[in-house]
């Protein structure tokens, strides 16, 4: 049992004694008179403290980051300030709460010395009506044409943008969805985003095109089938990573793509090898020699087109140069889709078992695939009256992160400052501590935000310094949380 | 902590302490409205201990005794028509609240309006002739103002109070027996609009219909005055039929209350549709 003493206010005598008659695993909430009893995993009456695995905590705790989680003791009455170097902790904004529309100074102002230079961190958490995602969704398949609207149950929250490399991006959210449609959209978008900027699935279906489920570092599921491997290449790349390993095994090697389809004995890669043209010839137009586009209409079959047979792409066999006995691989980008011909005396493809070596050919090619994966980029812009929160001249402050004067992260993760004016970022939601993001019913994102700057820079910049608080005494009186960022994000202060 | 008094850059004021957020607004000359403010602050200050101190009794059901604390007792003043059947004084804590701000925040002072809005149990202060729009949202998933009630001073009502079904752990604070989206209430306080809420929000309701999930309060909140008994968790698909039929069921309670001269007139609010009782309810303006 946990039993807190009384805070500032001082609560009756009587009701002090009732709260204090409490069972096992009950935490007396002494945050204000009422002295709720709270059971384990409950919230007291106010719904800000609750009793978290016996240890009373905010609900919406301040999020510190750490490098070491047991040289930090901030727990309720523990915290004694035990001596620890600023440089190991970072107060970032989740939890921190807001003071939109920012006229206030933000809701924290920390200051800290790190290696000798006096530091200033603006933690605030910031309502962003400007914000949405960008998705990567590593994929062949064809998710549905460029510009085509992606809805969430039904309503409209984003579209398909340009395929990338082995990829289909997609934009959701943004403005016009969040406050320009009806209310039901905008509630929706906001749903869609704050899932996935927290890290959970999301099915989405494309106007015309496929339904998939997307969760950030995970793989796409495309009309109910997971994806496993992110292409190695377009048809014409995967000729020239692997012409030389099928040589001798192969006589034509054709890679199924729907961007572009890579014929090896015509290909430059087969030229340069020497190989005997085959005189199997595909459809579709021919940009190069031994490279196709459009040999079939975009799908989910072979290679991200429609076909499922793969001899439909092959118009037809010059006999000129074709040869009884010629061994043909038809294979797509991934290696998820092989198969094996040899060509009879009327030089038709006839399905043949494939052999040993090109089973393992086919194996390479998957083996050099990466994980499809679906990478998630918060995108907002801080260029409004958050800005205010930090410092009395707002454009001063944008105009020093433009120089990279000032630092911003989010949730202590990196972000990527776009060039031009305002303050654009994006961030990408893996690298941040889990569920930082939270919304406003208006509908708008909640979004950690901090700016870092040398203590001298952000008092020339107009910035609060009355209003500044030492790291540790944050730490005793915010009750924060501590974690640590996810593997492999460089931790904000050096 | 103790209660802190913040005002906001549109000029409203904003106490707040432990589960209580009060925000108020009065409107008179600079000089007058700032010290309604301090007045409000200073009342406010001490509510929450005060009420702590008598809680064991407060979360007791009536009949019982009569608390000490003068907010406490309009609390139980408010409730005890109602004690015939289960309710405690804590059905009107909200609203008595906010009379108590509000009867400190205009003593002495020349205000032409003035509201104290306790989590949306709402006193307020009319000069004569003067009037307050008060804008009404239906559905919490889609917060926007579905229509205007306008308070006027020549009515006799000074409460206007909104209990729902929302529940702790769904968005809401507090507990019902009932399906309602909404029931806001007009009556001379906001203590007695508070409780009356509260009992025809338990009277809107599908007994025995399985689309209404029901769990006890003690399993939602250990510390509920409310106990064992089953409150409304959640509502599944019911038919417009049936939601009809619900909202009948709280109407007869609202037309019985205003009868008896307890209230002013009633709004009930439930999947879309609404019931308007009495004729203290002006008409609804679409927003």
């Amino acid at each position: 049992m946990t039993t807190t003493r009384a805070a500032t206010d001082a609560p009756q005598e009587a009701t002090l004694n009732e709260a204090g008659t409490s069972e096992g695993g009950i935490v007396t909430c002494d945050a204000c008179p009422v002295l709720c009893r709270i059971r384990l995993g409950k919230t007291g009456a106010c719904d800000r403290y609750g009793n978290i695995e016996g240890r009373l905590a905010r609900m919406d705790p301040l999020t510190v980051l750490t490098r070491r989680p047991d040289m930090v003791r901030v727990e309720g009455h523990e915290w004694s300030g035990n001596p620890l170097a600023a440089r190991d902790v970072f107060v970032s904004a989740i939890g921190a709460g807001t003071t939109y529309p920012d006229y206030k100074p933000a809701p924290f102002i920390v200051g800290a010395q790190v290696d000798g230079v006096d530091m200033v961190t603006v933690v605030s958490e910031g309502i962003f009506s400007y914000c949405g995602l960008k998705v990567k969704i590593d994929t062949d398949r064809h998710l549905g044409p460029e510009t085509a609207t992606v809805r969430a149950g039904g309503e409209a929250v984003g579209h398909v943008t340009t395929a990338e490399y082995g990829s289909q991006m997609m934009s959701l959210g943004g403005v016009r969805h969040l406050t320009g449609g009806s209310k039901k959209e905008g509630i929706v978008a906001c749903e869609t985003l704050l899932a996935l900027a927290n890290g959970a699935a999301v099915e989405l279906a494309v106007d015309g095109g496929a339904h998939v489920v997307v969760q950030p570092g995970a793989a796409p599921i495309v009309d109910g089938v997971p994806e496993a491997r992110m292409r190695v290449g377009c048809g014409s790349a995967t000729i020239g990573i692997f012409a030389g390993q099928w040589q001798g095994h192969a006589d034509e090697v054709i890679v199924v793509d729907d961007h572009i389809t890579g014929v090896l004995t015509e290909h430059q890669a087969g030229r340069f090898l020497d190989m005997r043209p085959s005189g199997i010839r595909v459809r579709g137009r021919r940009s190069t020699p031994g490279r196709y586009f459009q040999v079939a209409n975009p799908g989910l079959g072979w290679g991200g087109t429609d076909i499922a047979d793969p001899l439909a792409i092959i118009e037809r066999v010059d006999a000129q140069r074709a040869w009884p006995g010629l061994r043909l691989l038809m294979v797509s980008t991934t290696g998820e889709h092989a198969a094996w011909f040899v060509l009879d005396d009327a030089l038709r493809p006839q399905p043949a078992e494939m052999p040993p070596a090109i089973i393992a050919a086919v194996a390479r090619i998957g083996e050099n695939c990466e994980p499809a994966l679906c990478s998630v980029l918060f995108m907002a812009g801080a260029g409004g009256s958050l800005r205010a929160g930090v410092t009395e001249n707002p454009v001063l402050l944008t105009r020093s992160v433009q120089k990279s004067l000032t630092k911003v992260t989010s949730g202590g993760a990196p972000v990527y400052v776009w060039p031009g004016g305002g303050i654009t970022y994006m961030v990408d939601v893996t690298a941040m501590p889990a569920n930082g993001f939270g919304y406003v019913p208006t509908p708008a994102l909640v979004a950690p935000i901090e700016f870092t700057l040398p203590r001298a820079d952000y008092l020339r910049l107009g910035g609060y310094g009355d209003r500044m608080r030492a790291v540790e005494d944050v730490l005793a009186e915010a009750r924060p949380r501590t974690v640590v960022l996810p593997a492999g994000v460089v931790f904000p202060v050096r | 902590m103790t209660a802190v008094a913040t005002l906001l850059a549109d000029g409203r004021l904003h106490l707040q302490h432990g589960p209580i957020d009060c925000v108020c607004r009065a409107w008179g000359e600079d000089g007058e409205v700032t010290q309604a403010y301090r007045q409000a602050a200073s009342r406010f200050g001490t509510i929450l201990g005060e009420l702590c101190a008598e809680l064991p009794l407060l979360r007791s059901a009536l009949p019982g005794d009569l608390p000490a604390g003068d907010v406490a007792r309009e609390m139980h003043r408010a409730c005890l028509p109602f004690a015939a059947g289960f309710i405690t004084p804590m059905a009107a804590v909200a609203g008595a609240v906010a009379d108590a701000v509000l009867h400190a925040l205009v003593a002495e002072r020349r205000l032409s309006r003035a509201f104290v809005n306790n989590g949306g149990d709402i006193a307020f202060h009319l000069a004569a002739g003067e009037h307050l729009r008060a804008g009404m949202v239906t559905d919490l998933l889609a917060p926007a103002i579905d229509g205007v009630m306008v308070l006027e001073a020549a009515r006799p009502a000074r409460g206007l109070a909104t209990s729902g079904r929302a529940c702790k752990g769904r968005g809401g604070r507090s507990f019902s027996f009932g399906i309602a989206d909404a029931v806001s209430v007009l009556a001379r306080t906001a203590a007695m609009a508070d409780a009356a809420a509260t009992v025809i929000g338990n009277a809107v309701d599908l007994p025995g219909h399985e689309a209404v999930v029901r769990r006890p309060a003690s399993q939602i909140d250990p510390d509920s005055d409310l106990g064992e008994r089953l409150v409304t968790w959640d509502v599944l698909t019911v038919s417009g039929d049936e939601v009809r039929v619900a909202l009948d069921a709280g109407r007869v309670v609202a037309d019985a209350l205003i009868s008896a001269g307890l209230i002013e007139g009633a709004v009930l609010a439930l999947r879309g549709q609404f019931a308007l009782c009495g004729v203290g309810i002006p008409e609804l303006e679409s927003a």
